[in-house]
């Protein structure tokens, strides 16, 4: 599995700081960033940082894994509905499958989605995992 | 007092953990070793974690405790001695990932566990030259060991991060800071070896020891400073008993030392490890409080700091998970599975 540094460093803003973009038609917001909006085909958007936390709408377990995967298998794919309503496909990690279910409440992380081998590139990336809430009142 | 201190800080620490036991069993040690070495567990990085994925989940922190626009922060020093790429800045990808590029300096530090430090100095000297309004130093390591090796039962992965600014916004104001480094050969690891080789004894008194006493009497005899002065006392931890001994030996009591003694719970993060413990220390200060931090590298070096806690850190306490949060957060993995996450398995497929 070769990574191209073009591709790598052209999608790099989305995929590091969850940045999607909004209709300025519809006003609707979709992920990863197209040139036209998928719900009214208007080519006038606007990129836009979308919220990090949000809700599993529901997921799939793959066991058989695309190569280069293996090492991660069963690889959790996950629709996250973010707390501003875009839907957002990516994996899920820090969890065993057993503990997946639909309504859980997820946050982004920057995590290694894909390496290149032993010598090529390291494509970073997005995945959710276990949201983890700062505790409130005063410290121990 | 200086004119610079902690503006904001941040940890991570991944959610698995591997106990010393089940590595002592496996290796066959002696079943005493990992209690003779202050360590029941260690964080273990999971397989899509390295260095630069742990140091942006520290830096958030502390940008979200900070409450700075990125853009305003004009350097980012990362200290680590797990570089996912032996060639290519961490720093740049931190920086990209957090929305502090273009407009800043980035660069990664090496000075074994103590490169982030020498990176919190040369942020605050930066912000009082005028040169910077705030700096992110980042300490982030996923520690390797030999399997088998006695460093395996410490090495873990884990890190923290420090938003370094104006003294008038500051957490912490840097009150003096003292420096202390010779060529001592006690730690390394050559270019291609993918495991650290150590002088066995040599790391004990004539590195750690040696360095970290030094930078501390230097601190006090320039600050005027006694060790009652500080309400917390935080030391380089390769393990858990050092940071105990040489607070001994330099007359601080052990109720001091143990809110910054995160080791026993998570193992040494290397570049993580004294910062770590700073950011325990800045999760429960109070105002007004004095604090201590001497982070020490291998090849060998220390840092002391002195930190006087201000009003604006209780408000900023609660915006990020704590370093005990983290602590509590964990899953237990079998040797098995930590083999697979430290890539200790020798595959023909990628
Ligand atoms: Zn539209």
């Amino acid at each position: 599995m070769r990574l191209s540094p073009a591709m790598l460093w052209r999608t790099r803003i989305p995929r590091y700081r969850l940045v999607g973009r909004e209709c300025l038609e519809c006003g609707r917001r979709h992920y990863p960033p197209r040139p036209v909006c998928p719900h009214c085909g208007s080519r006038r958007l606007r990129d836009v940082v979308l919220p990090r936390t949000g809700t599993v709408e529901t997921y799939t377990v793959i066991y058989t894994v695309m190569e280069g995967f293996r090492d991660r298998a069963p690889h959790v794919i996950a629709l996250v509905r973010l707390d501003d309503g875009t839907r957002v496909l990516a994996p899920l990690t820090d969890v065993d499958p057993s503990g997946v279910s639909t309504g859980m409440r997820v946050e982004a992380t920057l995590r290694r989605i894909r390496v290149d081998g032993d010598t090529g590139l390291i494509g970073y990336g997005l995945s959710f995992r276990p949201l983890m809430e700062p505790r409130q009142g005063a410290s121990k | 007092m200086r004119k610079s201190g902690i503006v904001g800080w941040g940890a991570y620490i991944p959610r698995y953990r591997i106990r010393a036991s089940e590595i002592a069993t496996l290796w066959g040690w002696e079943p005493g070793v990992p209690h003779g070495l202050g360590v029941e567990e260690k964080a273990v990085a999971g397989v899509d974690e390295d260095a630069v994925t742990i140091g942006v989940e520290a830096a958030r922190n502390a940008l979200r405790r900070a409450g700075v626009d990125p853009a305003r922060i004009g350097a980012v020093f990362f200290g680590t001695e797990s570089k996912p790429y032996a060639v290519k800045p961490s720093a740049t990808i931190v920086a990209e990932a957090l929305g502090i590029t273009p407009n800043t300096m980035a660069s990664d530090l090496e000075f074994a566990c103590r490169a982030a430090s020498e990176g919190m100095r040369a942020a605050l000297g930066l912000v009082e030259s005028g040169f910077i309004e705030y700096g992110l130093a980042v300490g982030a390591d996923t520690a390797q060991a030999s399997p088998g090796d006695v460093l395996e039962f410490t090495a873990a992965s884990g890190g923290a991060a420090f938003v370094l600014g104006p003294a008038g916004d500051s957490v912490a104001v840097l009150e003096d800071v003292y420096t202390y480094v010779t060529d001592t050969p006690d730690f390394w690891r050559r270019g291609l070896s993918p495991y650290p080789a150590h002088g066995e004894g040599f790391t004990g008194e004539p590195a750690y020891f040696h360095h970290i006493e030094s930078a501390v009497r230097g601190l006090l005899e320039k600050t005027g400073l006694r060790p009652s002065d500080f309400d917390y006392a935080v030391f380089h931890q390769p393990n858990g008993k050092f940071p105990l001994r040489v607070a001994k030996k330099l007359g601080f009591p052990r109720e001091k030392v143990l809110p910054g003694l995160v080791t026993p719970h998570v193992g040494n993060t290397y570049n993580g490890s004294a910062l770590l413990g700073l950011a325990r220390v800045l999760d429960q200060a109070r105002p007004g409080q004095r604090i201590l931090v001497a982070p020490f590298g291998s090849g060998s070096g220390s840092d002391a700091y002195s930190f006087i806690v201000t009003d604006r850190i209780v408000e900023r306490q609660i915006l990020a998970p704590r370093v005990d949060d983290y602590i509590a957060r964990k899953t237990y993995a079998d040797y098995a599975t930590y083999a697979k996450m430290r890539g200790l398995y020798i595959r023909t497929t990628f």
